[in-house]
């Protein structure tokens, strides 16, 4: 009956979408009156869970799975779903849970609604709120199915902290086979991603060339920021595709969005939309990305983003 | 291979044997090259169009809504014409939907397709695109499905995983590089923070975005393109399922923004103020 999350982890340690799964799945066990159990692959210490709601973690400690394998992972989950007799299974909006999720549907017979961004609006019919056309709008959508699995967007919910504390069970299921060998991992390990950062600092065809993009770093360095950038400078080669943002890119959904010489074309305002505080910086006044910012200023990036990065660093320094 | 046939056929009386088998060797491998792939065509709204509902808020408005080939299902359609010129595979391409649908599939005849099926039926949700998909790829054979990673209406983002587990085939999402050689497939996915290096085998279903193929390389149908995919086969099929496993109920729009604040470029610490204390976001 309860409420089976799927807690991510890198390298031993939860990560920022995995206490707000839980929180997510505590609000939906609250409504239906019943209790939260995570799911977790080889982390080091669970109990924190417990503080956003998970009353039971099921720990599952295998070498083998250090390396995320989507068939494994699925197949690890429907397990925990299965034992737990779950008919609510909430994932995040990482690559991996994406990649994973529909794998668990047909595991599990489970209707998957993907980009959810609220708690269910009701339980019977089972009713999600999830974003559609690419942010441009909204759907409310019935799971009908007796499980249901919901993908959340990330940063969508926020973190919820709840007081309790959870018991963590060994768990071993099987592993299926699978049929897709990971040969080699190319990530930087130093730098935060787009998809868990809370600020993204990202740079446009305004900043020139490649050559440029230490004013984009630097900004990024000061606010533990990710990088990311609009397509045609992925396009041009002047950044990796990995930092594609937009509707044919990465979604972003930071809290604070930094756009440098980006004039706001609809595609990439589509992808970047879910950032809770958007400041845009463009020379142009008529640019179309100041319609969809926060705060603005008009004025040239080589003059604002300097100072910008100096008095932040200021800033940080007295605030720390 | 060869050479241990011939060892075990050359002196005996076999000799005939032994060229019956190379012939039945050369058939095979030629199977093996000719890879029959099939790529699904997402029929999406442009990227630049307006979003607008009717009917209460239940139905999108198609009004004055141009539609297109799903941009990440463009990049595996380019890819599979390199497989078709380079190594000599088939290439058909499908869609679940209605007849409004056809312009979009001969526009994928026209960049190269050599066939198109329709499954007709509404499209109502993933689950059930992807039962469609299943039967037409198990009757048809294929051995490599490219579809994209998620199409730009509903974002489901669920059809290729779905299809895979249901025909029980290998599965790689967020391909940004496919190569296949005989039975073998070597591709790479991007992660959040980076990407992976995978080996895999066929059958196989790839979740296909940029990367598969470069802006660049993308092609556009040109005068004789349009002229021979008037020639090429269209097969309508009936669908086999009317199950679905969710139900899009409603729509709406998000609630329009308040005006910008503009900060002045002198006066940077009123932005990090404003940053600060009103939006409490550093
Ligand atoms: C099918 C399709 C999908 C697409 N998907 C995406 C997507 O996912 N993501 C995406 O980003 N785009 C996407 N696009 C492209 C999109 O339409 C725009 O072309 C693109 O976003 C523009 O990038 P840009 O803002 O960097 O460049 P530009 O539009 O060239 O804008 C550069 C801006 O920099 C400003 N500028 C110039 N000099 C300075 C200076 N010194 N200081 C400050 N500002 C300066 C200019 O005023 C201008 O506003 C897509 C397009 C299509 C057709």
């Amino acid at each position: 009956m309860s409420i089976l999350v799927y807690t991510e982890s890198d390298n031993g340690q939860f990560k920022k979408t995995a206490l707000e799964v839980v929180s997510y799945g505590k609000a939906i066990a609250d409504k239906i009156g019943t209790t939260v159990t995570a799911i977790a692959i080889n982390v080091n210490d669970t109990s924190e869970l417990g503080n956003y709601g998970a009353s039971k973690v099921l720990n599952v400690s295998n070498e083998s799975l250090n390396t995320f394998n989507a068939k494994a992972y699925a197949g690890i989950i429907q397990q925990a779903a299965e034992k737990e007799g779950s008919d609510v299974v909430v994932l995040s909006s990482s690559a991996d849970s994406k990649y994973l999720a529909p794998l668990l549907a047909v595991g599990l017979d489970a209707g998957y609604a993907s980009n959810v961004v609220e708690a269910p609006s009701n339980i019977t019919p089972f009713t999600v709120k999830r974003t559609a056309f690419t942010n441009k709008a909204f759907t409310n959508t019935e799971i009908t199915t007796a499980t249901k699995i919901v993908g959340l967007s990330n940063n969508s919910f926020g973190l919820v902290e709840a007081s309790g504390s959870a018991t963590t069970e060994d768990f071993s299921p099987s592993l299926p086979e699978s049929g897709v060998v990971v040969e080699s991992v190319d990530k930087a390990t130093d730098k935060v991603t787009i998809a868990d950062a809370e600020v993204v600092v990202s740079g446009g065809r305004g900043l020139k060339g490649p050559e440029n993009w230490g004013l984009v770093e630097d900004l990024a360095d000061v606010l533990g920021a990710a990088t990311a950038c609009s397509k045609p400078v992925s396009d041009l080669g002047w950044r990796p595709h990995s930092e594609h943002v937009g509707q044919t890119g990465k979604p972003v959904a930071s809290n604070l969005y930094i756009a440098i010489g980006i004039s706001g074309a609809i595609q990439h305002l589509a992808g970047i939309n879910s950032s809770k505080v958007k400041v845009v910086i463009n020379t142009d006044p008529e640019a179309p990305f100041f319609k969809a910012a926060d705060y603005g200023i008009v004025g040239d990036a080589f003059e604002v983003i300097p100072q910008l990065t100096e008095k932040l660093k200021a800033f940080k320094a007295q605030n720390a | 291979m060869k050479f241990l046939l011939y060892l075990l056929c050359a002196h005996s009386k076999y000799f005939d044997f032994y060229n019956y088998l190379c012939f039945l060797l050369k058939l095979y491998s030629k199977k093996q090259e000719n890879m029959k792939i099939l790529v699904c065509i997402s029929h999406v709204p442009d990227t630049t169009s307006k979003i607008n509902f009717t009917e209460g808020n239940t139905k999108f408005d198609t009004n004055g809504v141009q539609f297109v080939i799903n941009p990440n299902d463009e990049f595996g359609l380019t890819r599979a014409m390199w497989f078709k010129e380079k190594q000599g595979a088939s290439v058909d391409v499908i869609n679940v939907g209605g007849t409004e649908t056809e312009p979009t599939l001969r526009k994928a005849l026209a960049i190269g397709a050599d066939a198109a099926i329709r499954v007709n039926t509404e499209a109502k949700d993933g689950f059930a695109v992807a039962k469609e998909l299943a039967k037409v790829v198990t009757d048809g054979n294929y051995d490599l499905v490219i579809a994209g990673r998620e199409s730009i209406d509903y974002n489901g983002g669920m059809v290729p995983g779905m299809l895979a587990s249901m025909i029980d085939a290998n599965f790689v999402t967020n391909c940004i590089h496919l190569e296949v050689e005989g039975n073998n497939a070597k591709a790479v996915r991007e992660i959040d923070g980076g990407k992976e290096s995978v080996s895999t085998t066929l059958p196989l279903v790839i979740g296909g975005q940029k990367g598969l193929v470069e802006e660049s390389d993308l092609r556009i149908p040109n005068m004789r393109g349009i002229m021979m995919a008037r020639k090429k086969p269209l097969t309508v099929l009936e669908p086999t399922t009317s199950t679905t496993e969710t139900n899009s109920v409603s729509f709406e729009k998000p609630v329009p923004k308040g005006a910008v604040t503009l900060v002045d470029a002198d006066n940077i610490d009123q932005l990090i103020n404003l940053l600060h204390n009103e939006a409490k976001v550093i």
